[in-house]
């Protein structure tokens, strides 16, 4: 293991989160408008081939944030396309972001049967 | 110009009764209510049915206290948060009461005794109820977001209080009586901020204080207390500057019910309580125990509301404010 | 004076009462909390790796355990708390997506598994998937466009 991928994970990830603090304190941006416009971003930033640099760079501080939901998106459609042509542009994008998808489907099912929502403090 | 203001005779407050859930209990008025659940959901499986529940024993406490059954009662006149104010509607449905449903956000519990004291007064009925209840998890589920979401509070957003109050109010003269009540308008001034409820008020609460003060030709010296509902800190602040720009001093006359039932920086609120079960609740546990042990005379109860749906939110509608006044003092 | 100058002047006085957020706490607090849970996303990914697990499957297999633990501090009662203090760090990891998800599955259990469970879980999660899909559509047809040229 190597320090240096967890210091690089831990500051780019923090950055991405801090950016959103920001938009979320002086623009009143809800965090849904948030979370859009940040996987958004990821996709067409991976399209223009800008994003791939920071995941090398950064690994999960670029791949956790949801950003990289559309880095997954993007690439995923990317190699369909590159594989199956035009069929891909349609097939891509789930293909490759699936495995997330059916997990936070199957676990949201999971957790709402087993628990119960507790009144705050 | 119209006067707002309706003179009232012959309608006193039989008893009140006030039930309040668990971080209410732990605020500073906890010792004055009358009912406190330390459990949210009241024994029920949804905080909807748990909100119902708490209304229902509201009002059997209030009706228990001044020695009354529900056969007394001529009618009632209810409100609440929740879409179509199914809370108070299921909750009261057992009673067999003639119900008025009523809605007019947080400013609902002043609405319900304006209307329940010109019923009593003008003969049409000879006890009625006003009951108002909110409930942090029902409103917190129908207008921002789920319990467990992760949700980022901005300072200036207000925490809904759980609890409940109901007053009876009667013809049989006892110490407390309505004198006279003023009538809200619908005030809008361009707030869009849902979690800035303070604001969106505060305007029509001044709109309501001074239209109060210029027909009974009054001003903050007569009363021994100024009481708004949910104006909160922010909203407070703004009231107390909106009416100095009008010439009144109401700093050392003014009570807040949202700044009051929580302790604001032990208890994490922002910028304070809000709801219908706010003013409901410290009227019916603090103001009305007060004015009972003749600590006070006279005050002047503003119940103030917020005019706004989850969906003209999302419209783009602005959010109005509504405050309506009712003048409260010891008969004898 | 006239509504539109009344609503302005007023919402000078609304800027002027309303505290202002804690800008500079916050956003050290959602850099820290956030940074972590990456750091931690990258720990798992570490062990993977170590495990033996192929580059390629490695990152679905990591996200997969992000949102793992995402549902399961927010099953229990936790994730809301850690997000009040560590605000968007908590809401920009993929956890923060799998806590909108749970929590309002778990909220609107009470409206019937179908209606409730089924229909409400995307309430807050379903602009995210309908916007980042539409995007990779819309950007894999110019890709594709381009590669044919």
């Amino acid at each position: 293991m190597e320090l240096m991928k967890f210091v690089n994970a831990f500051w780019v990830g923090g950055l991405f989160c801090a950016f959103a603090q920001i938009l979320i304190d002086k623009t009143r941006l809800t965090p849904a408008r948030i979370m859009v416009t940040y996987v958004v971003a990821g996709v067409i930033l991976t399209s223009l081939g800008l994003f791939k640099p920071i995941v090398d760079y950064a690994g999960c501080g670029a791949t956790v944030p949801i950003i990289g939901f559309g880095y997954t998106l993007a690439k995923g459609v990317m190699t369909a396309i590159t594989e199956k042509g035009a069929l891909g542009i349609l097939c891509g994008g789930v293909t490759g972001a699936a495995c997330g998808i059916s997990a936070a489907i199957f676990f949201g099912f999971l957790f709402a049967i087993i628990c119960k929502p507790k009144p705050k403090k | 110009m119209r006067n707002q203001t309706i003179e009232i005779s012959g309608a006193y407050i039989e008893s009140a009764f006030s039930s309040v859930g668990s971080k209410e209990s732990e605020g500073p008025l906890s010792k004055y209510f009358d009912a406190h659940y330390s459990d949210d959901l009241l024994g029920q499986k949804t905080w909807e049915e748990a909100e119902s529940c708490m209304i229902k024993n509201t009002l059997s406490g209030a009706l228990t206290s001044c020695k009354k059954t529900s056969e007394d009662l001529d009618a009632i006149f209810a409100g609440d948060l929740l879409n179509q104010c199914m809370a108070s509607s299921f909750g009261l449905k057992s009673f067999d009461i003639p119900l008025f449903g009523l809605y007019g956000a947080c400013s609902t519990f002043v609405e319900g005794i304006c209307l329940g004291a010109m019923c009593v007064g003008a003969g049409y009925a000879k006890s009625v109820g006003a009951i108002t209840s909110s409930h942090f998890c029902s409103s917190q589920k129908q207008y921002r977001f789920p319990l467990e979401y992760g949700e980022v509070r901005t300072p200036t957003s207000q925490w809904t209080v759980t609890g409940s109050g109901c007053v009876i109010i009667s013809q049989k003269e006892t110490d407390i009586q309505i004198s006279k009540v003023t009538v809200g308008k619908i005030v809008d001034l361009g707030v869009t901020d849902a979690n800035n409820m303070g604001a969106a008020m505060a305007p029509s609460c001044a709109d309501t204080l001074l239209s109060h003060f210029k027909s009974t030709n009054t001003d903050c010296d007569d009363y021994d207390c100024i009481v708004t509902g949910d104006l909160a800190y922010v909203g407070t602040d703004i009231l107390l500057e909106l009416m100095k720009k009008e010439g009144y001093d109401i700093r050392k006359k003014h009570l807040d019910c949202g700044s009051m039932i929580f302790d604001k920086d032990a208890q994490k609120v922002d910028a304070g309580g809000s709801g219908c079960g706010c003013i409901a609740s410290v009227f019916s546990g603090y103001f009305y125990k007060m004015m009972k042990k003749k600590k006070l005379g006279k005050i002047l109860l503003i119940g103030t509301g917020a005019l706004m749906s989850p969906s003209s939110v999302l419209l783009g509608e602005p959010i109005c404010g509504i405050s309506h006044a009712a003048e409260i003092e010891l008969s004898r | 004076m006239n509504v539109k100058k009344q609503q302005k002047d007023y919402s000078i006085l609304v800027k002027q009462k309303s505290p202002p957020s804690r800008l500079l706490k916050d956003m050290c607090l959602s850099f820290l909390i956030g940074g972590l849970i990456c750091t931690l996303g990258q720990f798992i990914s570490e062990v993977l790796s170590m495990a033996g697990i192929s580059e390629e499957d490695a990152p679905s297999i990591t996200s997969s355990a992000m949102i793992f633990l995402g549902a399961f501090l927010t099953g229990i009662g936790i994730y809301d708390n850690i997000a009040r203090i560590g605000k968007a760090g908590t809401l920009v990891p993929i956890t923060g997506f799998a806590n909108s998800i749970v929590s309002s599955s778990m909220e609107y259990k009470s409206e019937g598994l179908i209606l409730g469970v089924g229909a409400k879980m995307f309430t807050i999660a379903g602009p995210v998937i309908v916007y980042g899909i539409s995007a990779s559509v819309v950007c894999g047809l110019i890709y594709y466009l381009l590669t044919i040229i």
